[in-house]
This record gives structure tokens, sequence and C-alpha cells, in this order.
């Protein structure tokens, strides 16, 4: 079968077979491909990069060019089974609007985030003062693409403002191993990042 | 639509036989058709038109289900020689660079049908073939004709051809508005369609051009009112300004300017005068005169008129996404639309707005922008990036329809 990304892959597990799926920053396509193929899902995307639409599409992936904060609005509500969001929630200029829409055109959302609470993350900024760079984040604070960093608490608590319900989770660590199924301040610890699969209460 | 810059540059005034007829040669290739012969086509004007003939050709072999079939839409000025010596130019086919054995658009596993649209001027029935009525060339009594009407007669010649459901309609520009139209139109009997380069709706910018390019064909003393052929005459100039407007607005100033710059044509300084001195002019001039050998004036005038008129929303009650929502259904056809990012004639947000209506119905749809400074005009051009897009696309949605795959040769 198909190989991909730890978190890819965590995400995937979340996804019921022959659902309805839309992968915003989709990137190669490489998640979107893995879940046509194996849960044969009818999966479309939404990617920034001119290469990567080039590539989703050379590969027969429906995937458009496009903004996810200007283009999601225009879908109707529930169009999809599942909107995932894979590593770029920290990149939206209005995270908060985007998952709202996620979860209003998906009857699930599916959300990957770093955690800034990681415990390399807290022990660089502690110990030498300056903003963390990682294996996983590893830009200069004045390149970043991450404008907005939260910890994995902090993306609960959005959630709990925002009257989300937060179905499933997995905490992976720095191995890419699920380190814990359940939110808590250890979790926020020792969790390089986190996977959520959301729901609207009442939906 | 582009020629080549350096070729032999004869000059505007040069008079050339008239040629009335040229597409009527009985050794003109292709295929004919009459077609609304039992039961007249009603024209989105009112006007009903039966036994009208329309040229075709046909590449590759339709398989047993029939369904391998791609109708491609040609643009404004093209025909259906896709990939064959023009017959009256003898260039090559306009569309070489993605249609043929082993391209995007394989001869070898899809079965290719395109046909010179109604209102034309090579061979299907245009203005410039005389009204069964009369016996005399229709001229301006040619009724008016659409996108929607070009699009009904191609349905008809698709079922002539005993074809339920078309595997996909491509085209670029005018080509797009009718795959578009054909999307819209025959949800049911299209699979995927790839509207390249165009917009549901003609901007007012477009139409202004085209007006540019009427008036000066009507202004030309030889049009006589649209009966030049009548009266032995061929408004030339007219014809030759209005595809020398039109021209310009296929490229981008980017491409202008790296192949003719500033440079002169054939002297070492300007001369003071009114000669085409730069390159740029002598090749629009070039341009201008080479289409008056293939084109009917009149036609001319039809065509961009149907492409005025084009406006998917309006038929849809002025909002666009209703027309991808037949009978309050998401339309089942898959699409992938291009558009080209110095292309300023249709510009990267009409296809935006057509995505952006897809997606308010949750269709089925690709989108890409590719990375060109050559305008309008890089449809027809070599694009790999775009070649790579179309091919994907085809081989996805052959997949998706059960086409086995490429034939070996």
């Amino acid at each position: 079968m198909l190989d991909i990304r730890d978190d890819l892959k965590l995400i995937a597990e979340m996804v019921e077979p022959n659902s309805r799926v839309l992968d915003v920053g989709c990137g190669d396509g490489a998640l979107l491909d893995y879940l046509s193929h194996a849960k044969n899902v009818d999966g479309r995307g939404i990617e920034l990069s001119m290469d990567g639409v080039r590539q989703c599409v050379a590969h027969g992936l429906s995937v458009i060019q496009g903004d996810a904060e200007a283009d999601l609005k225009d879908y109707p509500a529930e169009a999809f089974d599942y909107v995932i969001l894979g590593q770029t929630l920290q990149a939206m200029k209005q995270p908060r609007d985007v998952l709202e829409m996620m979860c209003r055109i998906g009857r699930r959302a599916i959300v990957s985030v770093p955690n800034f609470g990681y415990w390399r993350v807290r022990l660089q900024l502690m110990l030498t003062g300056r903003m963390p760079v990682t294996e996983k984040l590893g830009y200069q604070w004045w390149e970043t693409p991450n404008i907005h960093f939260c910890t994995l608490r902090d993306f609960v608590v959005l959630t709990e403002e925002m009257g989300i319900t937060i179905e499933q989770t997995r905490i992976i660590d720095r191995a890419g191993r699920v380190a814990s199924r359940a939110h808590s301040g250890f979790a926020n610890l020792l969790g390089e990042q986190g996977v959520f699969l959301l729901r609207r209460n009442g939906g | 639509m582009s020629a080549p810059p350096t070729a032999p540059q004869p000059s505007l005034v040069t008079p050339s036989p008239v040629n009335p007829a040229v597409a009527d040669h009985p050794a003109m290739p292709g295929k004919r058709v009459r077609l609304a012969v039992d039961r007249p086509m009603r024209l989105d004007s009112g006007i009903e038109i039966g036994g009208f003939q329309i040229a075709y050709q046909t590449y590759g072999t339709l398989n047993a289900d029939k369904s391998n079939a791609i109708f491609i839409c040609h643009a404004l000025t093209g025909d259906h020689f896709v990939v064959e010596k023009h017959p009256v130019t003898g260039k090559p086919g306009w569309w070489e660079m993605l249609v043929g054995p082993g391209k995007p658009v394989d001869t070898d596993r899809y079965f290719i049908i395109c046909s010179n649209v109604l209102g034309g001027c090579l061979g299907s029935t245009g203005p410039k073939d005389a009204d069964p009525a009369t016996g005399r060339p229709y001229g301006l009594s040619f009724p008016v004709v659409t996108i929607g009407d070009m699009v009904r007669a191609q349905k008809l010649l698709v079922e002539h051809l005993g074809i339920e459901k078309l595997f996909c309609v491509i085209g670029g520009s005018m080509g797009g508005m009718q795959v578009l139209q054909w999307a819209v139109a025959y949800p049911e009997s299209v699979f995927a369609a790839v509207p390249i380069a165009t917009a549901a709706r003609h901007s007012a910018q477009n139409i202004a051009f085209h007006e540019v390019g009427r008036q000066a064909i009507m202004a030309d003393p030889n049009w006589r009112g649209g009966n030049y052929l009548l009266e032995g005459t061929k408004p030339e100039a007219g014809l030759a300004v209005a595809r020398m407007a039109a021209h310009i607005t296929y490229l981008s100033e980017a491409a202008l300017h790296r192949k003719f710059g500033r440079n002169l044509q054939d002297r070492k300084a300007v001369t003071y005068g009114f000669d085409a001195d730069f390159q740029v002019e002598s090749y629009l001039r070039y341009q201008g005169a080479a289409f008056v050998e293939r084109f009917d004036a009149n036609s001319y005038l039809y065509i961009t008129r149907a492409m005025d008129y084009f406006d998917l929303a309006a038929d849809a009650g002025g909002t666009l996404a209703n027309a991808f929502r037949p009978g309050g259904k998401t339309t089942p056809v898959r699409f992938c639309l291009a558009s080209f990012s110095s292309d300023w004639l249709f510009p990267t947000s009409e296809s935006r707005a057509i995505v952006h209506a897809l997606n308010a119905v949750a269709a089925n749809v690709s989108f890409v922008e590719i990375e060109t400074d050559k305008g309008h005009d890089a449809f027809l051009l070599d694009e790999p990036e775009f070649h790579q897009v179309i091919h994907g696309f085809l081989e996805g949605c052959a997949e998706h329809r059960g086409l086995s795959a490429r034939r070996a040769r």
C-alpha cells in the first residue's frame, strides 16, 4: 500500500470508507491519493501552490488552486462528510473562521496542529530566550508562514468556546507514535502534534 | 492563432483574388452531414432552421460501447481541422500540440470529433451560403446564432453519430464557452468537461473589442451592407483590421515585447512615414492579410455576436451556481478548468468565478492557473504543464469511466 506521513495516516484512520472528503491545503495530494485508493473516498482538494495543484490534477485528483480562507465560504453546508486540514491551521490569518467554515461544510472536520506547548519548544524558549526552531517547525521567526501558533490546550479551549465537540484525539510524540488518546496537561507537554476529529455540537 | 513573426510580409492593400466559396470546394477534406432535416431546430432567437449542413472531422476509433468520444469545440476563428494540414492555409492543425497519437488527448485511445460551428465558413451552414428560399447568399439575412445554438447543432451531430454520452467535451476561449454550454444544457450527455481560458459570460471589455472588429468590417466600402458576395467585392481591409485588433488581445504585452520589442522591419532607421517601420506592425499586417484568405467577413460578425450574447448566469436566473444544479441536484459532470496567468482577454478571475459557482454546488472540479507570459494564445501553444494537467485529468476520468488503458501501438 501507499506510504504516507504518520500524521496523515492517523487522519486517514479517522475517515470512514466511501465518504466524501475535502482536503484543505492538500499539498501534492498524498493523503487524497491514499484515501481514494485505500478507502474509496470521493476526494477533493484545495491547494495554494501551483506546483502542488498541478501534481495533484496530473495524477487524476480533483483539486482546485485556491486560498482556503477565501474559497471555503463558497461551499454549501454539509457538502462533505469530512473536511481535513493538516498542519496548516497555524498558517491561517483567521484560524477560528476557518474552523467555523470547516465544521459548516463538513459533517466532521479533522485537524492536525503542531503543539507549541511541546516540552522541547518550551525548553528552547526558556533556556535560549529565543523563538524555538524545531525539526517540524524549522523556520526563523522572520520567515515563518506559521503566524498563529497554539498549544494543544489552547486548541481544545477554542473548540469548547466555539461549541465544537472533539470526538477523537490522537497526540503524537516526536517519533510519530500515539502518545495519548485524550487531551491532558501531560499530553500537552509530551505531544509534538495533535490530531482531532471534530463535530459541531448538535450536528 | 499565431503565425511565424518573420514570414514574408505582404501589404494590406495588395489585392488578392476574390475567393468567396473556398470552403465549398469539393476537394475539401472532412465529413458533412445535413441535420434537423425532418424537424427544424429552434434557435434562441425563436427562428427555426432545418436541413443545415455541419462540416466535421473525426480522428481515432469509436469503441464498441461508444464511451470514448471526445468532442473538441473550436475557438472564434478555428475550424474542425484539429490535427491535419489546413486545406486553405496548408498550416498544421490548430491543436496538434495537445491532440494526436500519444498526446494528452490521445487519438489512439479516444474517438475525437470536431465540427465547424453553425454560422461558420468552413463547411457548416453560415451567412455565405445560399438561402434555399432565394438561391442567393444569406448575408445579413442569416439568423443570429448563439453559443447555445452552436451546441444544439453539435448535439444533433453527436446523436447522428449514435453517441449517447460524450466522455469529454474540451475547448478553449469560445470553445470553452461551448464546453460550459454543453455541461449546462446536457449534463447527462457529458462525463467530463474541460473549459480552458474562458468565461461564463463575455465581459464588457471583450464585447467592446468585438464591436471594434465588426465596425471595421462594416466600415469597409466593399462590405456592401453584407452583400459583398452578390456584388463581387470582398471587405478585406475591414476584416484584416478586425483580425489585427483581435490578435493583439490574444497576446500579452510581455509576449509582444519578447517577439518584437521596438525592432524595425528590414530597415536601419524609421522612415518618417506610415509604412510598417516596426516589426510588430508588419506582423499584424501579415496576420490580417493571411486571415482574409481563410475567413468570411459576415461569419466573423455572426460568431463574435454569439460570444457577446453568452451569459450562463443570466440564463440561470442570474446565479451562475444554479446553472450547475439541474433539477436541484449537483451536476454529475466532472470539470477541469485551466487559465493562463498572462491572459487578459479571459483572465484567471473569470475561471475562478466558474470554480466558485461549481464549489457552491459541491461539484467535482479541478482548476489550475498555468504560469506563462504567452497570453490568451497559450492554450494553443507548447505549455508542458498545461498538457500534463489535461493528460492527468483525462487519465483520472478514464479510470472512473472504466475506459481501458491506452491501446498498445
